[in-house]
């Protein structure tokens, strides 16, 4: 079997040789470098010998805690409570620095805490930025991904029409994803800006100067939702497109049918389009689930994982800390657990949309 | 017969190479600063003319892009034999075996400023031309207008008297915000522009006896003291926080947005163009320990890997002459490194309208830490600093930065001090 793939095909393969061998030499190679990297404590410059220190990486990334935090009380048992009435409690670094009763907390720090009752529950991590930017990838694409492919199609189904000047607002939609993503996010910035940034301006006019201006990238409650509404934006265009293929290969008879049936137009939408666009679908959820988790350009030239780790993101973590701090191994072991992720998630994606007969 | 014709051949040879000159490579960070190339190209073709054994040929790359081709070069083995380097990214090669030390006797280097030679490990491992300074940059007219007295070098603002400034120039409603820090400028102008606030408080990004711990120094009580003041700046719009975008941070003063802006000698002829003899260059305020301003530019050394550092140093030594030194200083608006120099430039002569930032070189200048951990704390730092200002708590900032930089110094061991 594999002989004959190999004999009937020997052009196939060598007009396949160049594009395997640059992903073999830029995309495998590098991986099994990450992967290998992220056991030892290489840096990415530096005289001193690397040396293998096993899932250390990993555990300084993902190591937790939970501490449970007793008001402090006076001699009487009494708990000491601030002028507003709430308890004071113990500062949660006396827990985490050289405290010999708490050896497995050494070096963490607060995430967050909750109350229950008197008491306080305070988690605590080894590396609060890495979790931070976790939570963010992941609130990042769980938004992105579906409004990003609902309004491609949206965008798609409009531009898929037989109407005069209709190339003009393919051109319009498309058009962000051919400039640079750099670019978009340094005009965006100017865009977002607080003092005199046109959407500020905007939302001022419409409102006759009821809106209070927003610092938008500033403000730890709206950086992200800054950088995901432009992030849609960007790369709207492109998935448009994928759609737009899709739709093009619906045959025109279904719809001839649909009419003759007399379809309503949301019918014909729910019957003859939409199944017709599933392996489409399929193919958009995989590709924006991918790009939007190795989101990097627009926290890089927007925010720098700020305002107070607000827009922090795992590519973004493992670029500072690979190449900024030079700690090669860390930035590796941040780039493993990436891949892990969204190897996992993309076979939970295949599974759930396979083709069930 | 037959082995004589050779062995003169053979002579013939060798005395042909030695009276070829040997080329000298050299890397330069300043690719697109075309008056910056113009003297470095003219002062490599005196080296040239004026010696047979060496020639030195440039090849400029792009500022951004710098550091990092110097990273690749070295960990492919294709350094050049001259490369020049940042002042504080200078310890990082120099340890990590990018550089050799320079060769230089000490009364080669007496007359330079001493943020302009780099020093690792007791041994002179680069050496600049210039320096940068950094000052309160605004206008006498701004200052008389609201009664604000004008310090001197020899009694700056104090810490408090500062805050009283900000505060007068805030409630004349005149400005959008009394002072402008730079915000907008994230990288190292972060620990650049804003550690020697933290300096002059007292503390310091780490404790520079050994270079092991930034505990109880960065987050001590003079760091949370300063801690406590940035967090104020921000959090009464004294200053443009981190959403301050480059466009404002160019031209703010200028419009008159901001009434005082701390600011790089670099753009300084910018603002005597706009404002003539109304500028004043102020040295920064005094929080307790003294006015303190940052220091170290891009300076000149050897590869380790060099075959030919003799020709590598005899072009440095041809560089550091004074007139290369005006030179540079005329053109770019550079701090020059000798007094002579500075006498016979354009900006720092007797009556050169920057004299000032030569005075707070020499008088206020502290370079940053001297370790090679150094790349890791600057981005620690910008960290803690760009996060306080955003309003997170001052204490944990400071302590988490102190641990990360502990940590890190840990895994390095100690960074070779």
């Amino acid at each position: 079997m594999a002989s004959k793939l190999t004999r009937s095909n020997r052009a196939g393969w060598a007009f396949a040789l160049p594009g395997f061998g640059l992903i073999a030499l830029f995309i495998i190679v590098p991986f099994f470098f990450a992967f290998g990297l992220s056991l030892t404590n290489q840096r990415l410059i530096s005289p001193n010998p690397t040396a293998f220190v096993g899932l250390a990486n990993y555990r300084d990334l993902l190591g937790l805690g939970v501490i449970t935090l007793e008001p402090e009380r006076d001699a009487g048992g009494q708990i000491l409570r601030g002028a507003d009435g709430t308890p004071d409690y113990p500062r949660v670094r006396n827990f985490t620095r050289n405290n010999p009763d708490h050896p497995r907390l050494d070096g963490m720090r607060e995430w967050f805490r909750w109350q229950s009752g008197d008491t306080q529950k305070v988690v605590v991590a080894k590396d609060v930025v890495f979790m931070k930017a976790l939570v963010n990838t992941f609130t990042f694409v769980l938004i992105v991904a579906p409004l990003q492919a609902g309004l491609a199609l949206l965008l798609a189904l409009l531009i898929n029409q037989r109407l005069r000047g209709i190339n003009v607002f393919r051109t319009i939609y498309f058009m962000p994803v051919v400039v640079s993503i750099v670019v978009v996010s340094l005009l965006w910035r100017f865009i977002y800006s607080g003092d005199n940034g046109l959407l500020n301006n905007i939302l001022s006019v419409l409102s006759f100067g009821l809106f209070r201006p927003v610092d938008w990238l500033g403000n730890p409650s709206t950086a992200l939702g800054a950088i995901i509404a432009m992030s849609i934006w960007q790369a709207v265009g492109f998935h448009m497109v994928i759609w737009l293929s899709g739709l093009q290969t619906i045959s025109p008879t279904l719809y001839e049918a649909a009419r003759i049936e007399g379809s309503s137009p949301w019918q014909t939408f729910r019957h003859v389009t939409w199944p017709g666009l599933r392996n489409t679908a399929v193919l958009i959820l995989i590709v924006i689930t991918m790009q939007a988790f190795a989101i990097f350009a627009q926290v890089d030239v927007m925010t720098n994982g700020g305002p107070r780790d607000a827009t922090q993101t795992l590519v973004f973590q493992a670029v500072q800390r690979g190449y900024g701090k030079q700690d090669i191994s860390g930035g590796s072991a941040i780039s493993v657990i990436l891949f892990l992720i969204v190897l996992s998630i993309s076979l939970v994606q295949r599974w759930l949309t396979r083709e069930k007969n | 017969m037959k082995l004589t014709l050779t062995l003169a051949g053979a002579l013939a040879l060798v005395s042909g190479v030695a009276q070829a000159q040997t080329e000298i490579s050299m890397w330069y960070h300043g690719a697109g600063n075309e008056e910056e190339a113009a003297i470095l190209k003219g002062a490599i073709e005196d080296f040239n003319a004026s010696q047979s054994d060496w020639t030195v040929v440039m090849q400029s790359f792009p500022q951004i892009a710098y550091n990092d081709s110097v990273v690749a070069g070295a960990l492919g083995g294709s350094l050049p034999d001259i490369l020049d380097v940042d002042g504080p990214v200078m310890p990082n090669w120099a340890w990590s075996g990018y550089l050799q030390p320079l060769g230089l006797d000490e009364a080669q280097v007496a007359a330079f400023l001493p943020s302009t030679v780099g020093r690792w490990d007791g041994q002179i491992y680069s050496v600049g031309l210039w320096d940068a300074a950094v000052a309160m940059m605004t206008r006498k007219s701004t200052l008389e207008k609201y009664g604000i007295r004008i310090p001197t070098l020899d009694q700056p603002w104090t810490g408090d008297e500062f805050d009283e400034v900000l505060a007068t120039l805030k409630a004349s409603g005149d400005f959008d915000y009394p002072l402008d820090v730079g915000m907008a400028w994230t990288g190292e102008w972060y620990p650049y522009a804003f550690s020697p606030f933290l300096q002059s408080f007292g503390g310091d990004i780490v404790d520079r006896d050994g270079y092991q711990s930034a505990d109880g120094v960065l987050n001590g009580d003079a760091g949370i003291a300063f801690g406590e003041w940035w967090q104020a700046l921000f959090a009464n719009d004294m200053t443009p926080g981190t959403g301050q975008d480059p466009a404002s941070r160019d031209t703010g003063f200028l419009d008159g947005k901001y009434a005082i802006t701390w600011n790089g000698n670099w753009t300084a002829a910018t603002v005597l163009d706009a404002f003539g003899d109304d500028v004043l260059f102020l040295p920064a305020p005094d929080f307790g320990h003294g006015p303190k301003i940052g220091a170290g530019s891009w300076q000149f050394g050897i590869a380790a890997t060099s075959e030919h550092p003799d020709g590598a140093r005899a072009f440095i030594e041809h560089l550091m002459q004074d007139r290369y030194i005006t030179a540079f200083s005329d053109t770019l608006g550079l701090v020059p490194a000798t007094a002579t120099a500075a006498a016979a430039s354009k900006h720092y002569g007797p009556d050169g309208d920057m004299a000032v930032f030569y005075d707070l070189s020499e008088q206020q200048a502290l370079i940053r830490p001297v370790s090679p951990g150094y790349v890791v704390m600057a981005k620690v730092f910008e960290k803690a600093v760009a996060d306080i200002a955003n309003g997170a708590d001052v204490i944990d900032s400071l302590d988490a930065a102190a641990d990360e930089i502990d940590a890190d110094i840990q895994k390095n061991d100690g960074y070779g001090h």
